[in-house]
């Protein structure tokens, strides 16, 4: 049975073409296809929310969602952020702020952090709590990492 | 885990959608925001042949005004709802629940037709929409029918809906004058699934005596449970604080039928379902007050 599907999707601003199966996750095609391996899978059933990446511009759990639901549509990883001499300004104040521990779930908060940092520049503490629930982290508890967006709101 | 094989589909109108529906019964499964559907997949607990992608449908996102009340398009996202100034204004108890609904991310892409069409028994939407009198439109290639919301959820993630139909539309009527609405839930972490929640809509007479009240407890059996004892020991009175006790805790004990598993007891849900059923009542009946005598704002 040819049950294959071509899709075009813009990920970071380039452009893939990719042939998949529709049963394809986003979180799997962006890791084994793409190679993009900074969005992390964690649950695979949408409580963690390691995967969380921007689909046209919005939050989304890539686990949640088929590779081909995206064809035509705008992908935005964790890589499109800073690089490892040029961090965005929330990775610095993650950096600065030890809201980093392993570091598996923090693709995820960042993925969270940055759309709700553009619509709230300045959020309160119970604010950021509620942007950051859906996303769990069993290193740090979530102090630090409060504390990494009010130093990033701060910065800005 | 990872889904099963499956055919996919992604029509663009709902006619294509409901001709895909008809012609794979019910080896086929209509899939909407994913947000439930698709951890059902990834666990293999759901294994369609075809999915019915219903994101592509733009006619199914809508949020319009309906003499006085609103109509919802099935595929309208979360929180498209949750900051809805129509919304707000004309079904302020939608608008108090939705961002109460799982997480951001989760709303991001969920869909209000969809968390009814998977009748969750702990989903917050499910009893809002029983407590509202809403009404829900179905289609199938053949027909149309409407069914209200208190005759659409038949048991456990069972619904009204037959394979080849497809929910697409959901009616709220205006609330009558001098009516109030609460919902509560206490779940035990902020946004997890509920432990026992309940959403009321009560209306006050002219004399301020209570004309109806409907009450709607989730996580309370396998279906959203209507207090109708309750209610009848409510209606022609005004509801005092005595009253509203004896309300709560008749539909606690005696209407509602909670199951055990590993995150509470059946009798610590019942429990919490009388408390919280206390709690809704007074603040609903205060709300109505408060609209009656032109106490709030919008209402």
């Amino acid at each position: 049975m040819n049950n294959l599907h071509t899709i075009t999707v813009t990920v970071n601003d380039t452009p893939y073409e990719r042939t998949v199966e529709p049963r394809l996750l986003l979180s799997d095609f962006l890791r084994h296809d793409l190679g993009l391996t900074g969005t992390h899978v964690g649950c695979e059933h949408g409580v963690c929310g390691a995967c969380t990446v921007l689909f046209d511009g919005e939050p989304v759990r890539s686990c949640l969602m088929f590779a081909v639901q995206a064809n035509g549509h705008k992908i935005t990883t964790v890589e499109a952020l800073g690089t490892p001499d040029n961090l965005h300004p929330l990775q610095e104040a993650f950096w600065e702020s030890h809201a980093v521990q392993c570091g598996f779930c923090t693709p995820g908060f960042l993925m969270s952090l940055v759309p709700f940092l553009e619509q709230n520049p300045d959020p309160t503490e119970e604010e950021i709590r509620e942007a950051i629930s859906g996303n769990l982290c069993r290193c740090t508890g979530y102090q630090h990492i409060v504390d990494a967006v009010k130093l990033a709101a701060k910065r800005k | 885990m990872k889904p099963a094989p499956f055919k996919y589909y992604a029509p663009v109108t709902v006619d294509e959608a409901l001709a895909h529906l008809a012609e794979h019964g019910y080896e086929a499964k209509p899939l909407a925001g994913g947000q439930s559907l698709i951890p059902l997949l990834n666990f293999r607990l759901a294994r369609p042949s075809v999915i019915v992608d219903l994101n592509n449908i733009s006619e199914l996102f809508y949020i319009r005004p309906d003499d006085g009340g609103l109509l919802i398009g099935a595929m309208t996202r979360q929180r498209q709802v949750e900051h809805d100034p129509l919304v707000a204004e004309r079904a302020p108890l939608v608008h108090e629940v939705m961002p109460q609904i799982a997480y951001p991310q989760i709303r991001t892409r969920g869909t209000f037709g969809g968390s009814l069409a998977h009748a969750d028994p702990s989903a917050e939407l499910v009893a809002v929409n029983i407590a509202l009198n809403g009404r829900f439109r179905l289609r199938s290639q053949a027909a149309e029918r409407w069914v209200p919301a208190d005759e659409f959820f038949v048991g456990l993630f069972t619904t009204a809906l037959e394979p080849e139909e497809l929910l697409v539309e959901v009616a709220l009527p205006p609330m009558p004058p001098r009516s109030g609405w609460a919902f509560q839930q206490i779940t035990r972490r902020h946004h997890d699934f509920c432990i026992a929640g309940v959403a009321v809509v009560v209306t006050l007479n002219d004399r301020g005596q209570c004309e109806q009240a409907r009450m709607v407890f989730l996580s309370a059996g396998d279906r959203p449970v209507i207090a109708h004892q309750a209610a009848e020991m409510l209606k022609g009175h005004a509801p005092s604080p005595e009253l509203i006790q004896a309300a709560a805790e008749k539909a606690a004990r005696d209407e509602i039928d909670p199951g055990s598993d590993i995150h509470a007891s059946a009798e610590y849900r019942r429990h919490l379902a009388g408390v919280l059923a206390r709690r809704v009542l007074t603040q609903a009946f205060e709300r109505a007050k408060a609209r009656e005598t032109g106490k709030s704002g919008n209402w």
